[in-house]
């Protein structure tokens, strides 16, 4: 399965290539001009080294004529190498661009169950880590490959031309090296493998435990953290040294089985030379040979574990770009323009994971203007209704209708321009405080921008701020805390002003009396528009027109607050928890 | 780094010896042309095969002699630096903790946690390497230098020239791409940057329809990517065709000169062979320098980040090691005009805080976001020190207790609910290190995690994944609040830690503390106006100053800021 799967993804791969066909062509002659010369320099010496024969002997005239075209060989020689690599260069990151722009093009189009599912993690090291790893190992393993198996021949292709006798001798030699070689990196390989596995231990403790210093202070764990750490310490010296030397042995050891053929073929060479079987000239070739013959054997070693790398993380690439897209908006979608916002559910069924049911047969009509709000303890399915309204999940069975219109025919873009969101978790973007909120609306003007940071009583901290309104927003918003984050998101919604709202746990980083404040932004942003209010706090949604208690994806409860409380329901129960003590 | 190397101290004699194995090998190495050169000069124009094998016998004992040397040297390099790491990790361990919040604060957990795994790693490979590498480069580079010398002055001038010529090459390639590498690697950071922003927000993204926005960077940032690799690999790409010309260039020159002087009879033939071969050592022997280089450079810049952590003083230190006695009329917890500034902070996140709290009292503490409720109790256990002012505990000032016994007074709950690998049996131990089960169970029934912990099946046993992972948010807040509990501290601090909890178990909660542990003066830290509405003193924070301290009746009265939480939260009749 795995060499089909292989071959699957080899085939993928060629077909990337294939596009700089013409490139590759070029770079693979260029390899072979590069080392078809480079061989032939030794050749080229020795002959000039056999014109040197002694004292009043030398052959200036022939010598010049080999030194010309040595310095000719090197100069081409050094402009193919140049060449192929810039060639290789080209191809490589070209390749990787189209490869990863598909990916993220991907990532873009995918399903949020999909992303909701999978560890970001494991998806931003596809696109990031493993193409890079594709790249290093493949490409550049494929010319070293290629290369690799061209020297070794073209180095026995000469060293038979010039002898067949020590040519043979040396093959003969020859696996001796690779032998040792693959004798130490088995055991090295063993070695390696504890030692990352050791690391692999001792990283995830000092993440525990370093990560979280402060509570390893307030119970005065120091000590009993510090004997934890060094006994794994201790156990990753005893892995550390021994994986360290025995994979520093792997250069000596070939070296010496380097500098064994290397006395062979010096003794023959010698003995042959004696006997007139050869020059001193080609035994200096010979001898160069047998120095660097044995060099491309440890390189394609090193290659195919590289290769195999590379085909893995190729694979994992390929596995999230052949990932299904969100089915694509119908060809008849209408778009919905000027919306009135008039939200009905009908039998709605979903589930996240078909064995566990979650909302079953739910039924809601929110007119036009109204206010819907649902409360209800964490996992009831709250989030979920959000996640269908905005069609980032389609419903299993029944249908959502806005204005009349099932979502499903209804252009993804215009439906979610039709609502404005403000979630939980706060997400702003790495720029400046001004793009964040002009992030659905960029064409905004500026006095629109600070108009909505000021409804959303974000603009008196904004302007507090060394850069106002042109501050950078860190990564993930470090530089700010999470009430004024959400701020910022709740501003970034008052620029649009879509007909329809949602407001999921919107308020929850912010304290009540700075809530109490945005609330009457909110009670105006709301006039008139259909909005959606999830929340914890149960003073915030009591204004609502409906609120909605749900329990384990149904809706068991619906009215307003008043008719609520006087049923003496789950809703009062939860309200009047608020106050128990 | 000179910090540092107090850490090699201890394998003296390795880091010695090391390189001198080294040294020993590359000499012989060395040897090998001079011996070729006689095999051509002696054995071969004299036709004797004895003295051929016999040399060839002397290149075989070199090859072993070698072997052998370099094997004894890479032992004691490797074991230099394994315990160099070791005792290193050891320390700066040990050093993190004793850093304060302070400290900790100042420079952030994810950098301590690179700096303590992967820098001592790549510092620990760098100095495995330079006791390997670092004298034998330069060493054979010069010794092949010498051994020219040695054959002829003439031919060797060649070396002279082409030495500095190739340096200069190898270097000044290796120096102009050096900061380009970097280039590339910031600019993969933003496209990463890119790629993670687009998960975290994939919702907002679609739904104000930015999707195309999006791409459309993702493009600019890739494609500036590939711009600066592709000039980078432009640059990498001249340095072997570059030292190739050169050193066959010499080679050529080194033939013509060695012809010459063979024919007027200062040389052999088999010496320009020897030349010839030295020349080609140098190529290699100086791109592997290069590369020892950049490794080494890499590895300082680790070393240094190492040696900053170790130059941060912890700033707070024992003044007294001996146990301090209380003074049983004080009150338990006392602040006197407390005052304190953040490092690097604008502006003071306390100011004259002054209230106190008698033994068992329960002490609510509320405001809004940033008005300074987590300082306001993490100064009661010494996590930082007052600016001003100062906080008694049991009639005398924190800094006069060693932190351990303070420490063991006082139970925490910090915000973020975090529990380590390992069962819960020992995550409550961490409280106390010999609790019984018995105390365990009491302590869980009181944080009102009995009930989950007993559908666990495993009890106490129940294995904690790294980070609490197979727990919920309420069930991870639930249990630290226990953990606090078994300790059985004189004082308990609640910060913030039921806020994933629902109304009512909150309450419950609350009440069990009240009940079981009459003693415990405790601090609630809550936003939430119900949970502290019942407390025997609120102490009402703004902006690090204190808005109004009293009970929930008088507060009403007289605290506005108090007031207008509550009605925020609570309707008319509940306030009452």
């Amino acid at each position: 399965m795995n060499i089909k799967k292989h071959k699957s993804t080899v085939k993928r791969i060629l077909n990337k290539i294939g596009k700089y066909k013409w490139s590759v062509m070029a770079s693979l002659f260029c390899a072979f001009l590069t080392v078809v010369f480079t061989l032939y320099i030794p050749i080229l010496i020795g002959r000039a080294i056999d014109c040197i024969v002694g004292a009043g002997k030398v052959d200036f005239k022939t010598m010049g004529v080999i030194l010309t075209q040595m310095g000719i060989v090197i100069l081409v020689t050094a402009a193919a190498q140049w060449v192929m690599s810039h060639i290789n260069n080209q191809i490589t990151y070209r390749v990787v661009k189209d490869i990863r722009t598909q990916a993220f093009n991907k990532l873009e189009s995918l399903p949020l169950k999909y992303i909701d599912s999978h560890a970001h993690g494991d998806i931003i090291s596809r696109i990031i880590a493993d193409i890079d790893q594709f790249s290093d190992g493949l490409l550049m393993g494929f010319t070293q490959l290629f290369t690799g198996v061209l020297t070794i021949l073209g180095t026995l292709a000469f060293m038979f031309y010039i002898n067949p006798l020590i040519a043979a001798l040396v093959v003969l030699v020859t696996p001796l090296s690779l032998f040792v070689a693959s004798f130490i990196a088995k055991r090295t390989y063993s070695m390696f493998r504890m030692q990352s596995q050791t690391r692999g231990v001792m990283t995830s403790l000092v993440e525990e435990l370093l990560g979280n210093q402060k509570v390893v202070k307030a119970f005065a764990y120091e000590d009993e953290a510090q004997k934890k750490f060094e006994t794994i310490n201790e156990e990753l010296r005893v892995w550390g040294l021994k994986a360290t030397f025995f994979s520093s042995i792997t250069n000596p050891s070939t070296r010496f089985v380097n500098s064994l053929v290397y006395a062979c073929v010096g003794i023959a060479g010698a003995i042959a030379a004696v006997n007139g079987l050869l020059t001193v000239g080609q035994l200096s070739s010979f001898l160069s040979y047998a120095n660097q013959y044995t060099k491309p054997f440890n390189e394609i070693s090193g290659v195919v574990t590289e290769l195999q790398n590379a085909l893995a993380s190729a694979a994992r690439v390929f596995e999230l770009i052949d990932e299904e897209s969100e089915i694509p908006d119908d060809s008849q979608a209408v778009v919905l323009k000027h919306a009135r916002g008039e939200v009905v559910l009908e039998h709605v069924d979903f589930s996240y994971n078909q064995e566990v049911p979650l909302i079953e047969d739910m039924n809601l009509c929110a007119a036009q203007g109204k206010r819907i709000a649902i409360v209800g303890p964490t996992g009831c399915g709250k989030s979920t209704v959000i996640n269908l309204l905005m069609r980032f999940y389609d419903v299993n069975a029944g249908a959502i209708k806005v204005d009349g219109n099932d979502i499903r025919h209804i252009t993804r873009e215009s439906l979610r321009s039709s609502y404005g969101m403000v979630l939980q978790e706060t997400w702003l973007k790495t720029g400046t405080i001004r793009e964040n909120i002009a992030y659905g609306k960029p064409d905004a003007s500026e006095e629109q921008i600070v108009t909505a940071a000021k409804e959303a009583h974000a603009h008196s901290f904004i302007s507090r701020m060394p850069q106002g309104y042109d501050t950078i927003i860190s990564e993930d918003g470090g530089n700010l805390s999470q009430g004024q984050k959400q701020l910022l998101c709740i501003a970034r919604v008052m620029l649009c002003l879509p007909p329809i709202l949602i407001l999921d746990e919107a308020t929850s980083s912010i304290d009540t009396r700075t809530e109490l404040k945005i609330q009457k932004a909110f009670a105006k942003m709301m006039e008139g528009r259909t909005s959606f209010i999830v929340a914890h706090r149960l003073s915030t949604i009591k204004e609502a027109d409906v609120i909605l208690v749900m329990r384990d994806g149904h809706i068991i409860e619906q009215g307003t607050h008043e008719n609520l409380l006087s049923e003496n329901g789950f809703y009062a129960q939860l309200y009047n928890s608020q106050f128990a003590i | 780094m000179k910090k540092l190397l107090k850490y090699l101290s201890n394998y003296k004699r390795e880091s010695i010896l090391g390189p001198l194995f080294k040294l020993l090998e590359a000499s012989f190495e060395l040897l090998v042309p001079l011996v070729m050169a006689t095999v051509i000069d002696i054995g071969i124009k004299n036709h004797d095969v004895t003295y051929i094998l016999s040399m060839g016998g002397l290149l075989v004992v070199l090859g072993i002699i070698g072997l052998t040397c370099s094997i004894t040297a890479q032992y004691f390099a490797a074991k230099a630096a394994a315990g160099f790491g070791t005792s290193l990790r050891n320390d700066l361990f040990a050093h993190i903790n004793t850093l304060s919040y302070q400290e900790i604060d100042t420079i952030g957990t994810a950098t301590l946690i690179t700096r303590m795994t992967s820098d001592v790693n790549q510092v620990q490979s760098g100095v495995n390497l330079f006791l390997r590498l670092f004298l034998r480069s330069p060493f054979v580079v010069l010794g092949a230098m010498i051994m020219a010398f040695t054959i002829d002055i003439k031919a060797a001038l060649i070396f002279v020239v082409s030495i500095p010529v190739l340096s200069a090459v190898v270097f000044g390639i290796m120096l102009y791409s050096m900061p380009l590498y970097k280039k590339v690697q910031m600019q993969l950071d933003r496209v990463l940057l890119a790629a993670r922003e687009n998960l975290g927000g994939v919702r907002v993204i679609r739904a104000f329809n930015r999707q195309n926005d999006e791409v459309r960077r993702f493009d600019e940032e890739n494609g500036m990517l590939v711009k600066f690799q592709v000039f980078v690999g432009k640059i990498s790409a001249l340095m072997n065709p570059l030292t190739y010309v050169i050193i066959n260039l010499a080679i050529i020159v080194l033939i013509n000169t060695g012809a010459n002087r063979v024919q007027t009879g200062n040389i052999t033939q088999g010496q320009v062979v020897a030349l010839v071969n030295y020349m080609s050592q140098i190529l290699v022997e100086l791109v592997k320098l290069a590369n020892l280089i950049i490794t080494i450079s890499k590895a300082l810049a680790c070393a240094n980040r190492i040696s900053f952590v170790f130059t941060m003083e912890p700033g707070i230190k024992d003044t007294n090691h001996n146990h301090v006695k209380g003074k049983t009329d004080s009150p338990k917890v006392e602040f006197n005009q407390v005052s304190l500034f953040y490092q690097g902070a604008k502006a003071e996140s306390l100011r004259g805080i002054g209230f106190c709290a008698r033994k068992g009292e329960t002490i609510g503490i509320i405001g809004g976001t940033g008005s300074g409720k987590s300082t306001l109790v993490n100064v009661i256990p010494r996590f930082y020190d007052v600016s001003q002012g100062s906080v008694r505990v049991d009639g005398i000032d924190v800094r006069e207790y060693p932190q351990g016994q303070l420490r063991e007074m006082v139970g925490i709950v910090p915000q973020k609910a975090v529990l380590f690998k390992g069962s819960i049996r020992e995550n409550m131990q961490w409280g106390k290190k010999d609790a019984s089960d018995e105390e365990i169970y009491r302590a869980l029934t009181i944080a009102q995690a009995k009930e989950f912990v007993d559908e666990k099946g495993e009890g106490l046993d129940f294995l904690i994944q790294a980070g609490g992972k197979n727990l919920s948010g309420g069930q991870r807040q639930r249990l630290t609040i226990a953990r606090a509990i078994v300790k059985n501290p004189q004082i308990l601090i609640l910060d913030d830690s039921a806020s994933a909890l629902d109304f009512a178990t909150d309450a419950r909660l609350r009440k069990a503390i009240k009940e079981e542990t009459r003693d415990m003066t405790v601090f609630l830290v809550s936003q939430r106006a119900s949970t502290i509405k019942n407390a025997d003193r609120i102490v009402v924070l703004e902006d690090g100053r204190m808005a109004g301290c009293g009970k929930h009746g008088e507060l009403m009265e007289s605290c506005e800021v108090y007031r207008e939480i509550c009605l925020s939260q609570l309707s008319e009749k509940e306030v009452q």
